[in-house]
């Protein structure tokens, strides 16, 4: 429609869609959203009166500066990695799982319950392998609830997902304040130390398994949805559910399996906390690991393997902002700012790289009134 | 039951439920316009802190208000520019507000105190219960519906108007046309992207003010863990409510309830666990959700947005 302003406009941007994108305009896009947020953190920073340059040097020396430090980033990327891929795996299928919170949790809860009551009970070389199998069903079976309520019910999975996060919470909380509460914990809230034989073994120094079984799990995730036939199943799925429903592929069963791998993947973060660190289920589980893993997995494009890599970025970012607290007294939350910047940017990105910016320029006088209504 | 309990467990649930019924009307505003708004957790708590900040510094609950309709609304700016300008993943967008909004609130809420301190545990002025003349004199009602504070009662006005905004008016038909399908309302002239922004923006603000009730009324005061949630309940409701602010408000009571009857159970001395009680709301928010889709499937319509979620390119 016309307008007298389009006639005053000297030329004009636009945006058009493009057939494909390259990898490096992708790769560009996104190394061009982390460098555009940093910056958006550093004008934060001045307000609050801190130098910027002097803060990221800081964060950068305490999440990757020696091995104390990459090993603590490591540690932290560790549940990060689990919920990352739980949302990846849930997303490709066409489930928005906003629940690896809650899941994380039950699944903290379930390997807990293991370690605690049955490690007596089990033999030795398989209480490890039981917490672990323990720590994937409590996720697991945490979101098949809200996969059950969306494929029989039709209750939109992002708010059931949620809702259940706020009640898991309160469960650990009665678990480690009350009903499991170490009766010799002097006051302290969090159950009795694991047995010694339910501790996640070493991998070297601090570092637990629990980061070797993250890894492998995102490369079993990555095979499974870029090599196996149910995985081509549940990417036609996450691209289009009625086209699936087409196509002839079981959507109801395979929702409810794949939600349930996504919930059990968010579970063993939950199970690698307790068992790998605290060896004992206490307060300061549920920090945010399922929000922060949306992140990684955009950050990554939902690629299982790429998330390897964002999650060791943002658990480094994450790391950074508590040293950042204790050396700057700067909040630790600057690096959900970040991480909340990171995340718009990269859908913005997203949208950027699939189109070509053009530039419009004015046509010549002569050729506008020889064509008199083109205008757009 | 005696009247004195059914007094305060109304008046409780109202108090309770005024927050979220801000957020939900603001979230049904904006998404009838088709524009997914998931971000209300984290426009809450900016709302929240904004509202708190500016009544902490002026000592007027004005302009603590103003700061947070600001503020809100230029949280839902950014969201309009990502979801109609850009054309990007709205759920994400979201997302992403939810995660910023937090982190800013919990950031600043530790500098901006006096002289670089928290602003938690600060003390401001915050909106009394004033009862309202003659209304409150009502046997019953009385007590438990006029006998609220200020901000309470703008909502008792904005449901209405809201409901006869968009069911009884042209612009209301225009709002409801581009959420249902933009191509046949921008054919007929309506300017699509500016009725997006314009009902993302006000909706923002409205979301925003949800949160500084929490923080100027209902628990007066700052703590970055204020809203606990209720962005999320918000968002059930507005579901929950068919894009209907008349039936949100049987939402907001229906948690508000849940709060109150919580609360009188604490009180009393109940034997279930706190923890228990706490779960209440969220448990109840996937029972309505379940029982209305129910329903729904009878009737055969949900009620949502067609064109929710989905941005519109002018080809």
């Amino acid at each position: 429609m016309s307008c007298p302003v389009n006639r005053l406009q000297i030329m004009k941007l636009t945006l058009e869609r493009k057939r494909s994108r390259s990898s490096a305009a992708t790769l560009i896009a996104l190394l061009l959203s982390v460098l555009a947020a940093l910056i958006a953190g550093g004008a934060l920073l001045l307000i609050v009166g801190a130098n910027p340059l002097q803060a990221y040097g800081e964060m950068f020396r305490g999440a990757f500066g020696d091995d104390f430090a990459l090993t603590q980033t490591l540690l932290k990327a560790t549940p990060l990695l689990f919920t990352g891929l739980s949302v990846t795996l849930a997303l490709r299928s066409g489930f928005w799982n906003i629940g690896a919170e809650g899941q994380l949790l039950m699944g903290a809860f379930a390997a807990t319950g293991i370690a605690l009551f049955w490690t007596d009970s089990l033999p030795t070389f398989l209480v490890i392998p039981a917490v672990i199998i323990a720590g994937f069903v409590g996720g697991a079976l945490w979101g098949l609830l809200s996969a059950a309520l969306k494929v029989w019910l039709g209750v939109n999975e992002i708010v059931t997902t949620l809702m259940l996060n706020y009640i898991a919470i309160e469960w650990i909380e009665f678990l480690y304040f009350s009903a499991w509460r170490n009766p010799r914990g002097f006051g302290f809230p969090g159950t009795a130390e694991f047995p010694r034989e339910a501790w996640l073994p070493p991998l070297s120094g601090r570092l637990h398994i629990g980061f070797a079984i993250a890894l492998i799990a995102c490369v079993l995730v990555w095979l499974l949805l870029a090599r196996t036939k149910w995985g081509y199943e549940l990417r036609v799925m996450g691209a289009s559910l009625p086209a699936a429903r087409y196509s002839g592929i079981r959507l109801i069963r395979n929702m409810l399996l794949v939600v349930m791998i996504s919930g059990g993947i968010a579970g063993l973060a939950g199970m690698s906390e307790v068992a790998g660190i605290s060896h004992r289920l206490q307060n300061g589980l549920a920090v945010g690991y399922g929000y922060t893993g949306l992140i990684v997995a955009f950050l990554a494009r939902l690629n299982p393997l790429s998330a390897i890599v964002s999650a060791i970025f943002l658990a480094g970012l994450t790391v950074g902002s508590e040293q950042l607290q204790l050396t700057m007294n700067l909040p630790a939350s600057f690096a959900l700012i970040l991480q909340g910047t990171i995340l718009l940017l990269v859908v913005a990105g997203e949208v950027l790289t699939h189109y070509r910016i053009r530039l419009l320029l004015p046509q010549r006088r002569q050729a506008s009134w020889t064509q008199p209504s083109s205008n757009q | 039951m005696d009247t004195a309990l059914i007094e305060s467990v109304v008046s409780i649930a109202i108090r309770a439920g005024t927050s979220v019924m801000f957020a939900a009307l603001g979230g049904i505003l904006t998404e009838r316009s088709g524009v997914l708004n998931l971000g209300v957790e984290g426009m809450m708590l900016a709302g929240a802190l904004a509202g708190f900040a500016g009544t902490y510094y002026s000592g007027s609950l004005l302009v603590g208000l103003l700061l947070a309709i600001i503020i809100g609304a230029l949280f839902a700016l950014l969201h309009a520019f990502w979801c109609v300008t850009l054309a990007g993943n709205q759920v994400a967008s979201g997302l992403a507000l939810v995660i910023l909004g937090t982190g800013l609130a919990d950031f600043l809420g530790q500098r901006i105190g006096p002289g670089g301190t928290p602003l938690v545990g600060m003390v401001s002025v915050s909106f009394p219960r004033t009862p309202l003349p003659l209304l409150s004199s009502i046997p019953v009602i009385g007590p438990a519906v006029f006998n609220q504070d200020a901000l309470t009662y703008l909502l008792y006005l904005l449901i209405p108007l809201a409901w006869f905004y968009l069911f009884r008016t042209q612009a209301g038909i225009h709002l409801r046309a581009v959420g249902e399908n933009p191509r046949a309302a921008d054919a007929l002239g309506v300017n699509v992207a500016a009725v997006r922004y314009g009902h993302t923006i006000v909706g923002g603000a409205l979301i925003a003010l949800g949160g500084a009730h929490l923080s100027l009324a209902y628990t007066p005061g700052w703590s970055a863990d204020i809203s606990g949630g209720r962005g999320w309940i918000a968002i059930a409701m507005i579901i929950f409510s068919m894009w209907n602010p008349l039936r949100a408000v049987v939402g907001a009571i229906l948690f508000g309830g849940v709060t109150a009857i919580q609360f009188r159970m604490q009180v009393a001395g109940s034997s279930i666990p706190t923890y228990f009680l706490n779960m209440l709301p969220y448990v109840v928010t996937i029972v309505a959700l379940v029982l209305v889709n129910q329903r729904r499937s009878l009737a055969g319509h949900s009620g949502i947005p067609s064109a929710l979620g989905t941005a519109y390119h002018r080809e």
